[in-house]
């Protein structure tokens, strides 16, 4: 590679400017490519890659497993593999009741959260108001809350609602920390957005809601849809909260995940199984947001 | 940008405000009025004064539950930290591979937390886990039910395998921001493969891996489900990390009280650090 580099270099000599740029561009492609020392910089990402899917598939290979195979004797994959396990939960409707109520409050939860969030984070991207700087870090401060501090006196406040064990307890629950999460990160993409479109819109006559739903929102979709996409996976992942305000009619399959202990011992295929299905939804949507992971983990910052 | 200054964007504030209050403010008063009274039952409350926040501030529990968060935090960021970057700096830069690499690290983020711990709770299992088997298998005596150490290893590289990818994922897309022309720069004055990183990729970096250090260090300081589920804070008290202690007191032995202070306290080193945060944050935006 030094010597195609050293022919260009005299290339540059002769043709001038356009080559010169054409070698630089070349060397650094090749700096972005790690320089020229590490031929096996693809091990790293290999090796760690292949750190994280070990467990997975781990818990793939019991969910196709017997409990006696599980039991008896460790095997690299389902020697005598089975849908028991599957089967179960889908016709048992104790267990497929548990991924409806789950899929049904977060989802009430990202509509909601999604809902309030814009028109706020509209306020924030482009006015300055009274305690706008306090009421940021005010919400801030909810996304960073434990929410062990919170299960207590949530059970108690939606006791008195009679929201226990109802979807409404765990949507409204999980915008403690959803909401603020939505507006840094909706307030993120709509910085991006030129105000002279604001600006043009008004001029032309466009009432502020219907700017906002007809212009303003086709510009920012891809901020929506990533906005969406953490608040269902937030919601989808917490547990605490979710175990603590529901007992039996609007339990997450993450608590129901908990009654695979019986009389019989570990139900570790079914479990197993269980923990397979859980991974799906996020599987599922991640590539459309595989852009824009970092900056929805990162509030919206990056 | 520059913004108008209009005090009518209180309206478009005013869902989230009111959402918020309903499930921040009016808890969080429920919290501070129980830390300051006292029940005998029957919903009969009377004022504690501070009786709570003494006891909590005196007692070893509290202490050691959250010195114990404190090491465990430490731990993390030292780990997944450098390890983070070192893999966002041998990530691939263009083609296929980017878009794969980048799925794939993100898996483990979007495991519900539960699952995480069914995940490590099964694989680190002497008997049906593969990890544990192996490791007994070599010879090692592992078992993370029984002996405090290796719960701890476990909960820890249960963490790093979690969440180490977030930091790869942020540095990543720091690094990925760099123009061409630094990297050209660099290559004219002959810059070995560390000064790139030291002078040219790290300061890059600066800004995505304080929100990563800080996010790590705020999830981790307020842990819960993962390490519930592996060791249900055992064995003895081992791994009980605040959260764990603070449900345990507060669900478990119904005591409300202590339960609120320690809330309460809990919520102010948050806050501190939220405040840190935010105050870093837009500093360093206001300097760019």
């Amino acid at each position: 590679m030094a010597g195609v580099n050293e022919r260009t270099g005299q290339a540059m000599d002769d043709a001038g400017a356009p080559a010169a740029n054409a070698a630089q561009e070349q060397i650094a492609r090749r700096m972005r490519r790690r320089g020229d020392e590490s031929r096996w910089w693809w091990l790293v990402p290999t090796l760690y890659i292949v750190f994280l899917l070990v467990p997975i598939y781990w818990l793939v290979n019991m969910s196709f497993k017997t409990n006696r195979e599980i039991v008896t004797g460790l095997t690299l994959y389902p020697h005598q593999p089975t849908l028991r396990n599957y089967a179960i939960i889908f016709t048992d409707p104790s267990w497929y009741s548990g991924y409806i109520n789950s899929i049904s409050y977060v989802v009430m939860n990202m509509v909601i959260s999604v809902a309030v969030a814009l028109p706020a984070a509209y306020a924030f991207s482009r006015y300055r108001f009274l305690g706008d700087k306090h009421l940021f870090f005010w919400l801030l401060t909810n996304r960073m809350a434990p929410p062990a501090v919170f299960a207590l006196p949530f059970f108690q406040l939606y006791s008195a609602f009679g929201l226990i064990d109802t979807y409404w307890a765990v949507a409204l629950a999980h915008c403690l920390f959803n909401v603020p999460l939505a507006v840094w990160i909706l307030e993120g993409f709509m910085s991006g957005v030129p105000k002279e479109i604001d600006e043009t819109a008004y001029i032309d006559g466009y009432s502020f809601p219907r700017f906002f739903v007809r212009i303003f929102m086709p510009l920012i979709a891809s901020g929506i849809g990533v906005a969406c996409f953490f608040c269902f996976m937030f919601s989808w992942v917490e547990l605490l909260l979710a175990r603590t305000l529901t007992t039996t009619d609007a339990k997450p399959i993450a608590a129901v995940m908990t009654r695979t202990v019986s009389a019989a011992g570990m139900d570790w295929g079914l479990l197993a199984a269980a923990g397979v299905l859980t991974l799906i939804p996020g599987a599922l949507v991640i590539w459309f947001v595989r852009n824009y992971i970092a900056k929805g983990f990162a509030l919206g910052r990056v | 940008m520059d913004k108008t200054w209009n005090n009518r964007a209180w309206f478009l504030v005013l869902p989230v405000l009111v959402l918020v209050a309903f499930s921040a403010v009016i808890p969080l008063m429920t919290v501070v009025n129980y830390s300051v009274q006292d029940t005998f039952g029957n919903n009969q409350f009377f004022w504690n004064g501070v009786d709570w926040y003494q006891e909590l501030l005196a007692s070893s529990r509290f202490w050691e539950s959250m010195f114990r968060n404190l090491i465990f935090s430490a731990i993390i960021l030292a780990i997944e930290v450098p390890l983070g970057i070192f893999i966002a700096l041998n990530m691939p830069r263009r083609g296929w591979g980017v878009p794969t690499c980048l799925v794939l690290m993100a898996l483990p983020l979007l495991v519900p937390w539960n699952v995480v711990g069914t995940i490590w709770q099964v694989f680190g299992r002497g008997d049906i886990g593969l990890l544990g088997y192996y490791v007994n298998a070599l010879g090692v005596d592992y078992n993370y039910v029984q002996d405090p150490f290796d719960a701890w290893v476990t909960v820890i590289v249960m963490d790093v395998w979690h969440w180490t990818s977030l930091v790869v994922l942020l540095c990543y897309a720091g690094l990925v921001s760099i123009p061409d022309a630094f990297y050209q720069a660099a290559k004219i004055d002959g810059a070995s493969r560390w000064a790139v990183f030291r002078y040219i990729q790290l300061p890059k970096m600066q800004r995505v891996l304080l929100i990563a250090v800080l996010l790590r260090f705020m999830d981790s300081f307020m842990i819960y489900t993962e390490p519930f589920v592996v060791t249900g804070g055992g064995p003895g008290n081992s791994t009980t990390f605040m959260s764990i202690d603070l449900v345990k007191m507060a669900l478990g032995e119904f005591n409300l009280g202590q339960a609120a202070a320690m809330s309460l306290v809990y919520f102010l080193i948050i806050l501190l650090l939220s405040w840190a945060f935010y105050t870093v944050m837009t500093n360093y935006d206001a300097e760019r």
